[in-house]
């Protein structure tokens, strides 16, 4: 073990705890029995909040619409990123940069500019926007998850693997399924869980393409400039870190290069 | 060993068989067959609405009617450049967005480094945890919470009160342009959230340059007799500049879009992306919030030709 | 019948041309090297063979039969890869029962063969190790036996041995030649390294540029090297082209000599007729045990090696910047082809 020097323990373990800070402050607000202000520390702990943010109707409806968007979306996204890693990933044909380039800018440019460039298009076209434009949204940039996800898995994968199957006998469908399939298909779940967590979370480019529709971060967007429901919103905060941390740590976990794994 | 013929037969194949060896014979076909689907997708839904935006740039509205005027006119353009309300928005988005790279990469350096340098492999896997949960730990319930802990009555002004310096983060408070009436309605607070909110970002490109970088070439630098500062400059830093580049893409282009931030936690000032918000809504412009959405996709193409040289695009 | 005939086969990457018009035959029972320096054509060609590639033009023919659009699945012929290309998620059985499985052969034939194939490379006991519990020189004969087992006209080799070290390497090389004997398959060997396919194979092709410089067996490609490239790369001997060969062998026809057919003299010495003299400077000496290696740079421009017996190089001093005189009979000088 190498000598660690203080002063970059100390910077590292601060970095982490400003992090983390946040997140626990807001688990703590949760409990908190004051409703007006943001007074700290909290007065008293309650539970009061969580049976009342789990009467409101209107949260649940909320909460239905991001799981089915982030549902079909992730969907989506892992059929047309899965096709575009499969055709990035090793071929080599004039124009390929740009073509990759297109894959990383949903991610790279601002997602006003995806969201407001989505709601023109839609009133040009003279659609509603509404569930099915939601999810049009969230799958383009859910489609750059799943690519950058399984892309990186295939490069990994030596192409002589699928030379040796296809000699000894596999077509390239048993190969896909035989070789290909087990190698990525950590990734493909990874991918996928993130894209489910970026969707459900998504509001930026949401707030353009919902129309009248609202998604849970949209909900909660609402309630921030409603001083009332303060308490609710604090519980439902903690409520959307927690569905959304679990696919985050598995998908890490799944995605960690197998020597790390032991 | 028996006398089997040169060629298998694709006896017992099925209509898969049949579908591989045509696809095999065709490789530029499968890879359309590929390809097509998602650049269908992507270039409809996303560079074709994009089109779309910047298109309706060159038409104007009509004040009185509120409509837009689909005669191509560089009208928009110019109310865009010559309002100095809207340069000033333009230069305070830049301001900030470069503000904010510089110091996530401050802040970002030395726990990318202890990860990745001295932690052990166990400590490294829960770092990286560490750093990835509240990257991905809801957008919008973080800003909420910074909002909560930067209040008047929040957890920070309780901090100064609990260890008597009240009057320092009063006198912080009185600094003109980046002070206010409390951390959450200051640039400063701001400024804050944005760090916050990006730092996961600029972590994981650098620890990932950062792995790259054999511990067999820092003994050398050591073994030729740097110090290590010495080392850093000269042998760390160079090979790290590829994920720095990279992080630094993240925070300046998500610092130049957001809108959400600016608008919960804050100063009055305008944004670009409020910008943008508030023309295509409340004001029904949607010619110049069109316009005003070139201005970062300029902005970031710039940025983007500039750090492509120190190798971004690799490390990304 | 041949085993393998290519005809006129051309493959380009780009505006490289990989594989430039080639033609060769190989006969069933053959063992066959393809031997060339890296980009020279020789791993293309083994593609072309197993199909994972296909050529531009030309064809591709197996037992007489065109397959040049023939997808590797419906080729019998198996493959041993550089890198073994073992999969990671299966076991040494499940790896060596892979080729069968995909054929829809029963759980206990396929079982049943498997073992029989581990039994040949002798490495019964392994079945359910994975590959990364396997020494280098394990997993290539799981890669052996995984290939053996559809029982292919042809197996083609890619560097097998190219990771092993020396020791491995040559108890391989006389392994693999048993083998071949007692399968009596057809093997196409594809190496670098001139000493190995010049031991192991019944006939060597020497790649150059994506084109065969010189099909034939061991012995000729020693004794009689055809080009200048050929001679250099198999032999080792000094090759003199152009003005240097005309100063030296009389005619600007090239002409190559051998490292050991060249006698190292004092400066002065006399030469006898029949003999060809070059003055020059020793730039090194190598003691190799048994011989000792001189590089010389003659006045006439190249530099020369001279292989001599270790006992008999005292004759002259052996100092870098010494002058001294080679000579070589004029019978042992093989004409070449001009490039």
């Amino acid at each position: 073990m190498r000598r660690v020097p203080l002063a970059s323990r100390l910077a590292a373990y601060a970095g982490l705890a400003f992090l983390h800070f946040p997140v626990v402050i807001i688990v703590l607000y949760a409990f908190t029995t004051e409703d007006r202000t943001y007074q700290f520390p909290p007065p008293g702990l309650t539970l009061k909040w969580f049976r009342l943010a789990f009467e409101r109707s209107d949260m649940w409806a909320a909460m239905r619409m991001s799981l089915g968007v982030a549902s079909i979306a992730t969907l989506a996204a892992l059929i047309l990123g899965t096709l575009a890693a499969l055709a990035l990933a090793r071929s080599r044909f004039p124009g390929k940069d740009t073509l990759t380039l297109l894959f990383v800018l949903p991610i790279a440019l601002p997602g006003i500019i995806t969201g407001i460039a989505l709601l023109s298009a839609i009133k040009l076209a003279g659609l509603d926007p509404g569930f099915w434009t939601i999810v049009a949204g969230h799958a383009t940039f859910c489609i750059v998850i799943v690519h950058n996800n399984v892309i990186a898995r295939i490069r990994r994968i030596p192409a002589s693997w699928i030379e040796a199957s296809m000699d000894l006998g596999a077509d390239g469908w048993q190969t896909f399924r035989a070789v290909l399939l087990p190698q990525v298909g950590t990734a493909l779940l990874a991918g996928g869980m993130l894209a489910f967590a970026l969707s459900f979370d998504e509001i930026i480019v949401t707030i353009f393409t919902s129309g009248h529709e609202r998604t849970l971060p949209i909900w909660f967007f609402n309630e921030l400039f409603r001083p009332r429901d303060r308490p609710v919103t604090n519980v439902v905060a903690v409520i959307v870190v927690a569905v959304t941390l679990v696919p985050i740590v598995l998908a890490y976990y799944l995605t960690r290069p197998a020597e790390e794994r032991t | 060993m028996n006398a089997a013929a040169a060629t298998v037969p694709s006896a017992g194949g099925g209509p898969f068989r049949a579908i591989s060896t045509f696809l095999y014979r065709r490789p530029t076909f499968y890879l359309l067959l590929l390809l097509v689907p998602p650049l269908l997708w992507l270039g409809t839904v996303y560079l074709g609405t994009l089109f779309a935006l910047l298109t309706q740039s060159i038409y104007s509205i009509d004040e009185f009617t509120a409509q837009i005027v689909r005669t191509p006119t560089f009208a928009t353009y110019k109310q865009l450049i010559t309002q100095p309300a809207n340069l000033d928005i333009v230069t305070r988005t830049l301001t900030m967005a470069i503000c904010v790279t510089l110091a996530a990469a401050f802040v970002a350096f030395p726990i990318a480094n202890y990860m990745v340098r001295y932690a052990s492999s166990r400590t490294k896997a829960i770092f990286y945890v560490a750093v990835l949960v509240p990257m991905w730990t809801s957008y919008l319930v973080k800003v909420y919470a910074w909002r909560l802990i930067l209040a008047k009555e929040g957890i920070l002004s309780w901090l100064f009160q609990a260890i008597g310096a009240q009057g320092v983060l009063d006198a912080i408070l009185r600094l003109p342009a980046v002070g206010g009436p409390s951390l959450a309605s200051s640039y400063l607070g701001m400024f804050i959230v944005f760090v916050y909110m990006w730092l996961p970002y600029m972590i994981l490109p650098i620890a990932a340059a950062l792995e790259r970088v054999p511990a067999s070439l820092i003994q050398a630098s050591a073994d030729l007799g740097a110090r290590p500062g010495q080392t850093f400059r000269s042998v760390i830093l160079p090979l790290v500049m590829p994920g720095l580049a990279a992080g630094s893409v993240f925070t300046f282009s998500l610092t130049l879009g957001d809108y959400i931030i600016p608008s919960i936690v804050g100063a009055p000032g305008y944004f670009i992306g409020m910008m943008v918000y508030q023309q295509q809504g409340t004001a029904g412009n949607i010619p110049l919030a069109a316009a005003f959405s070139l201005v970062p996709i300029l902005l970031i193409a710039i940025y983007l030709s500039l750090v492509r040289r120190l190798g971004a695009f690799d490390a990304m | 019948m041949n085993a393998v005939e290519f005809r006129e086969v051309a493959r380009a990457f780009g505006t490289v041309r990989a594989v430039d018009r080639v033609s060769l035959t190989i006969e069933p029972g053959e063992f066959f090297a393809m031997l060339g320096p890296s980009g020279s054509g020789k791993t293309t060609c083994l593609r072309l063979i197993a199909g994972f590639d296909l050529p531009d033009s030309g064809e591709v023919l197996l037992e007489g039969r065109d397959v040049s659009s023939v997808p590797p699945y419906e080729r019998n012929v198996n493959t041993v890869f550089q890198d073994y290309a073992l999969f990671p998620h299966m076991t040494v059985l499940e790896n060596v029962a892979y080729g069968p499985r995909m054929r829809r052969v029963s759980l206990a034939e396929r079982s049943a063969r498997a073992h029989e194939m581990l039994d040949l490379v002798k490495l019964r006991g392994f079945e359910g190790r994975r590959p990364a519990q396997l020494s280098g020189g394990q997993k290539q004969r799981v890669a052996l036996a995984r290939a053996l087992i559809n029982q292919p006209k042809v197996l083609l080799l890619d560097e097998p041995l190219g990771a092993l070290d020396l020791k491995l390497r040559e108890e391989m090389q006389i392994e693999l030649r048993n083998l071949q004997r007692r399968l009596a398959i057809t093997f196409v060997y594809v190496t670098h390294d001139q000493g190995e396919a010049l031991s192991m194979s019944d006939r060597v092709a020497v790649f150059n540029s994506g084109r065969i410089e010189q099909m034939a067996n061991a012995r000729e490609l020693y004794k009689r090297p055809r080009t200048p490239f050929v001679a250099r790369f198999v032999g080792g001997a000094n090759v003199a082209e152009g003005e240097i060969a005309r100063k030296l062998g009389g005619s600007s026809q090239p002409f190559a000599i051998r490292t050991e057919s060249v006698a190292v003299l004092a400066p002065n010495d006399a030469v006898s007729s029949g003999f060809v003299a070059a003055d020059g400077t020793v730039l090194d000496v190598q003691f190799h045990g048994a011989t000792c290696r001189w590089q010389v740079r003659l006045d006439a421009g190249d530099v020369f090696s001279a292989t001599c017996n270790a006992g008999e190089s005292a004759r002259v001093p052996g100092h870098a910047g010494e002058r001294v005189r080679l000579a070589w009979s004029r019978e042992h000088m093989v004409m070449l082809e001009s490039a």
